[in-house]
């Protein structure tokens, strides 16, 4: 049944089994483990990033492709359902319709890209993946009118999940079951269920021909694959998730904006996490997402402490700033792609 | 200290149990093969045997996995392309690969390492090549197909080496081309160059060679003097009857 | 059948002493004129027309600094560095090492002590970003030479690492840098206005292509460089270590990344250690556009995407915010290699 679920990929890896159970019960109990908006409000995003960057990992990992455009399609989701709900009022037909419609951009923009940049080498897709998402960022924090601009959108959602909607009366083991907790399990149950649909994808007989491609394009080509679909159907489906994923954001954070949706922030945080987690796995994905998030939120303070018990060392005080703490992770990110290419989940695992 | 001079009977190449492998699959299985000093050797075979993956490997383009390859008494199977290249053998590949968007005298400009060139050696090429001193000045890129191949070729001997390897010269060419081709290859063979030649075109081999050898499946199958295999046709027919027949 | 009956089929039948036509490519070259001369009815005011051009050019010049040595590093090794623009931010930010020191210097009104400033701040900042380029090639290209997937994100890495140190190192406010005094205003050519700095622009891009323009084609180093853009394998083969030559190109590239920085610098006359990642979108631009490897196609390509966004945002400024992707994508349909296709790769 679980080997099912899991599409027969296990983590196989005791350290990373209990790693992968830890970070499941933490995620799926998260309203009742803690307390308090932040938490939850981390809990929310890692299950968003899990989506994200597996997705992606579908096109890195395992399709070698690499695309600067995730986070465009994770922002045409959010901003789809935010601007639907906003423009027309908190329904949840309203809801769909404008997820609809950004699926349906998502895979025509993801054909259009692939169809224009795939035929030519990884590097010339990167390329025009990066000036392709950027106009696009651009264009939406600039047609204000539409999009809200920079300051984007604030949306309410359906009445079900809005935070003043309260399911019972009373707490439910110390927490009042409210429509955020609704949201928190809708964006969890969804995301778990996508996961699995990915690592079902990824060990498919689908799946294996992206993985032949990645290794040997010539010789997938000699066995008579025709290369160029796969890539674009990998390519729109990683883009299609990803969509999901924004819309799973927007609907979480009642709010779209380019910062937080399009932002090449975002891209980067996506390819360290990918990285730093294991490319080629999935579960790199969930640990990674998972470390990265809690380390945003908790590490900075530890660094923080850190700074200030070193102000007047000149640059060690500067450098260890909560602000800079992508310099690290940075530094981190080129030492695994040197040192661990399968990242930490490639080390378990050979470990 | 007296310096060890390789004994003069020593070839000047000589390939042993060589084996190279592109990506995943084992293109040589063991070549051997010898090239004596002086004249012109012919490396024969079909499509596909290896004859341009022997000259790659040679010229250092594709690791060798196994053997060795040794050049004028000393191993070159470890070294680098250019320092392969700087002991003395220049490489005329089958696309000719000459600098199209560099002119006819800096494609030759390049090929002498030290400075400037040798006045009279070019004199000496532009004796059979004429046209290369008619279009001194023109991108490479712009000339015919026999223009080029002189081009490819001049550029290997603009400086005095020891070894030519050379690529299926005739390949794609009118038979005018070829004649004047072969005429040039006689010229050269009164230096102290040795050619090893890849070839198709029997006629053109059996017009210069000294000696040959046959590639079947990444190995040699046959070695011996030129004149002996053009006048046994039995033999002939069987190294080389499918191949030729396979190229019509 | 007898073997000797086979001889090669002729494929080329040009006499062999005729001479041979030299296709000249011009249509690219035409586009830039072309282009500025349609958009002057469109435009309708000469003045109006003369300033967005100056303004086009100027910038198109600065991108063609920047993007110059990475369309050569890909051309030569087929390496892509996504960390170019680190070297524009960090040249811009070595160029205030110069320049707040002798702020004195900058605000007095002569042109050849304020020139003066601004050389010796390029002369440090190519200094810095050629140093570091060449270490970059060293430490980060090396291992992962030939691993495009592994390049893509080491650079991406690169970059990250690189704006997080200049903050650390300079802080991370936006440093104000205003333009030296006499480098300020503009002059009226007739109704039109010509920003001086714009200028200054213009002539150092001019400078930049026509030295690389004589080192490409009357030096050996250039022609190497040439010869193993079109097939580094028949460089090597002829006996030299293409090697050294990337590193050099390299080293050369970045330091061009860094006087490109500068000199955007004092145009936006504000830094940021995000403003040579900005910049990389444009310099990917450009290099596609004007064909991977090519100089040449490079020039026309900055000054084409330049100029197209200055008239853009002048005539449909809402058009102007994706022109940049609309020039790319009709390029392409016209030459999908780019102006000027690089056999190699």
């Amino acid at each position: 049944m679980l080997k099912h679920l899991l599409s027969d990929d296990l983590p196989r890896s005791r350290f990373l089994t209990v790693l992968l159970v830890l970070i499941l019960f933490g995620l799926a109990f998260a309203p009742f483990i803690t307390s308090g908006a932040r938490p939850l409000n981390t809990a929310a995003t890692i299950c968003v990033y899990i989506v994200l960057v597996a997705s992606y990992d579908l096109l890195l990992g395992y399709t070698g492709i690499v695309s600067f455009a995730h986070t465009m399609f994770f922002g045409i989701g959010a901003y789809g359902i935010g601007l639907g709900l906003a423009s027309a009022g908190p329904f949840w037909w309203i809801a769909f319709s404008g997820l609809l419609c950004a699926l349906l951009l998502t895979i025509l923009l993801a054909l259009i890209v692939g169809l224009f940049a795939l035929r030519v080498r990884a590097i010339f897709y990167a390329m025009i993946t990066l000036a392709v998402a950027s106009s696009f960022a651009v264009l939406a924090s600039q047609l204000s009118d539409l999009t809200g601009g920079e300051d984007g959108k604030t949306f309410s959602v359906p009445a079900l999940l809005s935070p003043s909607f309260h399911l019972f009366e009373n707490e439910v083991f110390g927490r009042i079951i409210d429509g955020k907790v609704i949201t928190y399990y809708l964006v969890f149950g969804v995301a778990l269920m996508l996961f699995l649909f990915l690592l079902r994808v990824v060990n498919s007989p689908f799946g294996r021909v992206l993985q032949a491609i990645r290794e040997n394009e010539f010789r997938a080509e000699a066995l008579g694959y025709q290369t160029i679909y796969y890539r674009i159907a990998a390519n729109c489906l990683a883009a299609l998730v990803a969509a999901l994923a924004g819309a799973l954001m927007a609907l979480w954070l009642r709010y779209v904006g380019p910062k937080t949706m399009l932002g090449f922030e975002v891209m980067t945080d996506i390819l360290l996490i990918v990285v730093i987690g294991g490319m080629g796995t999935m579960y790199g994905a969930v640990v990674g997402a998972a470390l990265f998030m809690l380390a945003q939120n908790y590490l900075k303070t530890l660094m923080l402490q850190a700074s200030s018990a070193l102000v007047g060392v000149p640059f060690l005080a500067e450098a260890l700033h909560p602000d800079r703490w992508m310099l690290w992770l940075g530094v981190m990110f080129v030492v695994s792609v040197y040192c661990f290419p399968a990242g930490i989940v490639g080390k378990l695992r050979s470990t | 200290m007296v310096q060890a001079q390789p004994p003069m009977s020593e070839p000047l190449l000589t390939l042993n149990a060589m084996h190279t492998h592109i990506g995943q699959f084992h293109i040589l299985q063991g070549v051997d093969m010898v090239v004596p000093r002086g004249g012109v050797s012919a490396l024969l075979g079909r499509n596909g045997a290896g004859k341009t993956t022997t000259l790659r490997t040679i010229m250092g383009l594709w690791p060798a996995s196994q053997g060795s390859i040794r050049f004028d008494g000393k191993e070159i199977g470890k070294l680098t392309t250019p320092a392969i290249a700087q002991s003395g053998i220049a490489y005329v590949p089958e696309s000719m690969a000459i600098f199209s968007a560099l002119t006819v005298k800096e494609n030759l400009y390049l090929a002498a390492r030290e400075g400037e060139m040798d006045s009279v050696r070019l004199e000496w090429i532009f004796g059979f090549f004429p046209a290369l001193k008619k279009f001194w000045n023109y991108p490479a890129g712009n000339l015919s197909g026999g223009q080029k191949q002189m081009v490819a070729i001049a550029r290997a001997i603009v400086e005095p080496r020891k070894l030519l390897l050379i690529d299926e010269p005739t390949k794609g060419l009118a038979p005018a081309i070829v004649h004047n081709l072969i005429a040039a290859f006689r010229e050269l063979k009164t230096t102290d160059t040795t050619i090893l030649l890849v070839e198709q075109n029997f006629s053109f081999v059996s017009a210069l060679a000294d000696h040959v050898a046959v590639m079947d499946d990444g190995r040699i199958v046959h070695a011996g003097a030129m004149r002996d295999l053009a006048e046994d046709q039995k033999l002939q027919q069987r190294l080389l009857g499918l191949s030729l027949d396979s190229h019509q | 059948m007898h073997p000797s009956a086979t001889t090669a089929t002729p494929v080329t039948a040009t006499a062999p002493d005729a001479l041979p036509q030299v296709p000249h490519d011009i249509a690219p070259l035409l586009l830039v004129p072309l282009l500025a001369l349609l958009m002057l009815p469109l435009v309708g005011s000469l003045p109006i027309w003369i300033t967005l051009t100056v303004a086009g050019l100027a910038m198109g010049m600065m991108i063609f600094i920047m993007a110059s040595g990475l369309t050569l590093i890909f051309g030569l090794m087929g390496v892509l560095n996504f960390g170019h623009g680190a070297f524009v931010s960090v040249g811009a930010f070595t160029a205030t090492l110069v320049f707040l020191p002798l702020r004195g210097w900058l605000e007095v009104d002569s042109l050849l002590l304020n020139l003066g400033v601004l050389g010796l701040a390029i002369l440090l900042a190519m200094l810095v970003t050629g140093i570091l380029g060449w270490a970059f090639e060293r430490v980060i290209i090396q291992p992962v030479y030939g691993q495009h997937l592994k390049q893509i994100l080491i650079t991406t890495g690169g970059m990250i690492v690189a704006e997080q140190l200049i903050n650390v190192i300079w802080g991370a406010e936006q440093i104000p840098l205003p333009l030296p005094a006499s480098f300020r205003g503009a002059f009226l050519l007739g109704d039109a206005a010509i920003e001086k700095y714009r200028l200054i622009a213009v002539i150092v891009g001019l400078t930049v292509f026509a030295v690389m323009f004589l080192v490409l084609n009357r030096t050996k180093i250039g022609l190497l460089i040439r010869a193993g853009v079109e097939n580094r394998e028949m460089v090597e083969a002829l006996g030299y270590r293409i090697r050294r030559l990337f590193v050099l190109v390299f080293a050369a590239g970045s330091a061009l990344a860094g006087l490109g920085g500068v000199m955007w610098g004092l145009y936006k006359e504000t830094l940021t250690a995000a403003m040579g990642g900005e910049t990389m979108v444009m310099i990917f631009i450009v290099i596609i556009i004007g064909g991977l490897g090519s100089v040449g196609g490079c020039f026309i390509g900055s000054l084409l995407m330049a100029l197209v966004v200055n008239y853009a945002g002048f005539l449909a400024p809402k058009l102007a915010l994706v022109s940049n992707i609309l020039l790319m994508i009709t390029v392409l349909l016209w030459r999908p290699a780019g102006l000027y296709p690089v056999a190699q790769h």
